[in-house]
């Protein structure tokens, strides 16, 4: 090779969307790879990211990336609102974090997400209904964005109908997360994300108005009127908590279904067996969560000190490219990390991170993943691809399909 | 010639494990799954299949969790000879043979030793033998103190604030039921975390309604006119009514089978090389018997080759695991038992983790966190080196520390962290008793360099 091709300028580079790997498989050749002066610390192999998401010199706080010089995000939640628990160290993320599990998950919850289990099926089967006649589908449009939407709008008391109001601000600011440098340093684009973060603030506040008055069986009411040992949530946290996991708790699942049921349909005999025993979409979940993450880096941390990592020292104030979706296919890690088997038995995957940042909305997901894909599996007779690969949305970090065109015999 | 043998010992040798809990499972277990298809015998002196003890203490306890489904899973087939409930009473190094309490022998190749400890028992006999005078270590104890639970006492009285009657008390006030907590110590569990740590513990359990009694010791159990007992003495000369009474002074190692077989074990343990293979009392290493668990006392690479004897559940399985492995291999195939200490412990709605060896440290640090808000990461460091971290509810960093103190890190800690404190910018003294004095439970005991040491005698301070 004679001009030297920018790494990281491949991984956000469109057109290695559809099959990113190689260049990860090359990234792991350099496992702190570091291009240019100012430029990001990317690190690649699963021991590396594993530990340095359990490094306390690593921060999540918007506001030292923002002085480390670029953060579309951090900007972008300059708007009013303050930062999510996800861009915020200990102790402010740890007590944000409790009150919000306080109203989720165990100890205090334990059975908020099983709760949900019928509720997901019904809303599954409606959908799949819903494909009526046809003989292809669409299964963005009309499966795999439609049901966690649902989910995420029950779970938080967010009315349903308003999802085309909300979707609106939702994409620019998923597409905000994307760490292309051209959109990063693009100010019309910047100036979307932060306007439409305030107006989903804004949008939200009416409900938790409504909710701090009237609780419901909500999230929201919960958020809104929890007065733990940690103290109450104030409104601004209520807002910024509560556009993070409507955000977070759809567009993550979207991809999920979407990579999983494009994974299966390339692997009909694994698709077959689902069909067969339907619990083992559990192990399935698990692979698709390490053979294709839906969150393919952590773009958004940085080090408070010099930090040696295999050698290389990553100086005090650098930022941090963590890119899950090369550790999770880490041949030092995994063995034939690139073929796709449910049945693995050493499956300790990065797909939901590590730390205390891993993933809040882990149990929902997988529960969505789990009856969606056992689901489509059972109903649909034949399946098959329409075009492989499918066309992909731009995002780099949220990465997966835009379209999945399946077509197929008939319903069961 | 060693190749043939060694093939021949994993084709039709005969194993013998003593000890048919966590480690005598996991050493089975990874024997087979390393392909050793000869005879397997398992003795254990409880009536039952191994079960898990961290949660006697614990779910149990607080009845979210019956005993007796505390059954070990077992996760390979071992094809083994169960002799259970019947107790190992001698070794016959030379004649390499088992003896056992119903006067029946068992012939080995190889040995492998996981016979633990036991409860400490109250030392008088007498005032041992009081209705409602229990200890907690084994199944049976827990129902015992489970049923004692349930029927309401008005008051427990735990002896001794180590971890186990740290949690015997959380799961008291849990239930809502009055507990006094005794112990020798100016705080709870300063034998395995220090005097700092102990603080925010005893900070913990007032907090939670405990009637915790610190700088005393129990000098008699008064038990009524039909045997039962009813109150408790203490040095300082004040009476405790009470009518169930837990005796939480630690463990003693189940080592006195062996007195007179020739092997290096005392009250401390049974001595071993990283390999696990056990000394005899000349400190010659025997090539056919393996100690493995909480009776095993073994070099750390780590902590100045000296004798380490930790009472973790993770040792366990680890140790065990090496020491089958170094069992049915060639000498060039032999592992070393590199683990790092940690245990847990969950009480009063707190998770404290540990790694590393806390007793060993001279100095603290508070590196994330706050004592106050009982979040915290704190370092513990000896002669300018990491030695130990502990975390209280703060769990997700620990690994980091782990990692720092298997690479030797400086102490004290000069990086930033995140959710540094002005209070953790300086060390200051971990404030451990002074070895010498006896304490509870430990956990993790630097017990010297001695294979053979036979000297620790512990006797409770009468005053």
């Amino acid at each position: 090779m004679t001009t030297k091709v920018s790494l990281v300028h491949q991984i956000t580079d469109f057109t290695n969307r559809a099959d990113p790997y190689p260049v990860y498989a090359e990234l792991r050749k350099t496992p702190v790879l570091h291009e240019q002066d100012g430029g990001p610390y990317v690190i690649s192999s699963y021991w590396d990211i594993e530990s340095l998401l359990h490094d306390p010199r690593i921060s999540s706080d918007a506001s030292n990336l923002a002085a480390a010089g670029y953060d579309p995000l951090g900007e972008a939640e300059q708007t009013g609102l303050p930062p999510s628990f996800l861009r915020l160290d200990p102790p402010e993320h740890d007590r944000l974090r409790r009150i919000a599990n306080s109203a989720f998950g165990p100890p205090q919850c334990p059975h908020r997400v099983e709760d949900m289990r019928d509720g997901m099926a019904a809303i599954v089967s409606e959908l799949i209904d819903g494909f009526g006649d046809a003989r292809e589908i669409d299964l963005v449009d009309q499966f795999a964005y439609p049901f966690p939407v649902t989910v995420i709008c029950r779970l938080l008391g967010v009315p349903r109908e308003d999802e085309p109001r909300f979707r609106a601000w939702v994409d620019p600011l998923v597409a905000s997360l994307d760490p292309d440098t051209r959109q990063g340093s693009d100010p019309e684009f910047q100036k979307a994300a932060q306007e439409a973060r305030m107006q989903l603030g804004m949008f939200l506040a009416e409900l938790v108005e409504q909710r701090s008055k009237e609780p419901r069986d909500d999230l929201l009411s919960d958020l809104v009127n929890s007065h733990g040992p940690d103290g109450a949530m104030t409104m601004m946290e209520v807002l910024s908590t509560s556009v993070l996991l409507l955000i977070a708790g759809h567009e993550t699942t979207v991809n999920l279904i979407t990579n999983g049921m494009l994974t299966l349909l390339r692997h009909p005999d694994v698709l077959e067996r689902l069909r067969q025993e339907p619990e083992l979409s559990v192990r399935i979940v698990e692979e698709l969560l390490r053979y294709e993450p839906p969150v393919q880096m952590v773009p958004q941390r940085t080090c408070i000190a010099d930090i040696e990592v295999r050698g290389v020292t990553i100086p005090k104030g650098s930022r941090i490219w963590l890119v899950l979706a090369a550790g999770n296919r880490d041949p030092e890690r995994f063995e034939n990390p690139d073929t796709f088997d449910p049945d693995r038995q050493d499956i300790e995957h990065l797909g939901f991170g590590s730390g205390i940042h891993s993933c809040f909305g882990a149990p929902l997901a997988r529960l969505e993943a789990q009856i969606a894909l056992s689901e489509l599996a059972r109903r649909m007779d034949n399946p098959r691809l329409v075009q492989d690969p499918p066309p992909y949305r731009q995002n780099a970090v949220l990465r997966g399909p835009r379209h999945l065109d399946i077509a197929f015999d008939g319903l069961r | 010639m060693a190749d043939d043998r060694m093939e021949r010992l994993r084709r039709e040798g005969r194993i013998a494990i003593v000890g048919a809990s966590l480690a005598g499972l996991r050493a089975a277990e990874t024997l087979r799954a390393e392909g050793f298809t000869g005879e397997l015998t398992l003795i254990g002196d409880e009536p039952y299949e191994p079960y898990d003890r961290p949660p006697l203490s614990k779910g149990v306890l607080m009845g979210l969790a019956s005993p007796e489904h505390t059954d070990l899973p077992q996760r390979w087939e071992i094809d083994a000879k169960w002799r259970l409930g019947v107790a190992a009473t001698g070794l016959d190094l030379p004649g390499r043979r088992v003896l056992l309490a119903d006067g029946d022998d068992v012939e080995y190749d190889r040995l492998l030793i996981a016979t633990g400890t036991r409860a400490r028992p109250w030392p008088n006999e007498a005032e041992a033998a009081l209705d409602g005078v229990l200890v907690l270590r084994t199944r049976d104890d827990a129902v015992r103190l489970q049923q004692r639970l349930k029927a309401g006492p008005r008051r427990v009285f735990v002896i001794g604030a180590g971890f186990a009657g740290c949690e015997i008390a959380s799961a008291c006030r849990e239930k809502g039921i009055a507990v006094t907590v005794a112990e020798r110590a100016g705080a709870p569990l300063v034998g395995a975390l220090g005097g700092v740590i102990g603080a925010v513990s005893a900070d913990l359990m007032t907090e939670n309604g405990v009637d915790l009694r610190t700088h005393v010791t129990v000098t008699a159990l008064e038990g009524d006119s039909v045997g039962r007992v009813r109150a408790v003495h203490l040095s300082d000369e004040s009476v405790v009514e009470a009518d169930v009474v837990v005796v939480s002074l630690g463990s003693l190692r189940n080592t006195e089978w062996l007195t007179g077989s020739g092997l290096g074990a005392g009250p401390r343990g049974i001595a071993c090389d990283a390999g696990c293979r056990a000394f005899d009392f000349r400190g010659i290493v025997t090539d056919d018997v393996f100690v493995a668990g909480d009776v095993a006392r073994s070099p750390h690479a780590l902590f100045g080759y000296q004798f380490l004897s930790l009472e973790h559940w993770g040792n366990a399985v680890a140790q065990a695991e090496t020491a089958a492995h170094n069992m049915i291999c060639l000498p060039a195939d032999r592992r070393p038992h590199l683990w790092m200490p940690a245990f847990w412990s969950s009480q009063f709605g707190v998770n404290i983790k540990s790694v590393g060896v806390p007793p060993m440290g001279d100095d603290l640090m508070i590196v994330q966190g706050s004592l106050a808000e009982r979040r915290f990461v704190g370092v513990y460091g000896h002669q300018g080196r990491m030695v130990a971290a502990v975390s209280f509810d703060n769990t997700r960093w620990l690994e980091f520390y782990q990692r720092q103190i298997e690479r030797g890190a400086p102490f004290p800690v000069e990086f930033p962290t995140v959710d540094r404190r002005p209070e953790g910018r300086q060390p200051v003294a971990a404030d451990f008793p002074d070895p010498s004095l006896p304490t509870h439970a430990p956990g993790v005991t630097l017990s010297g360099y001695s294979p053979a040491d036979q000297q620790l005698v512990f006797t409770p301070a009468r005053h």
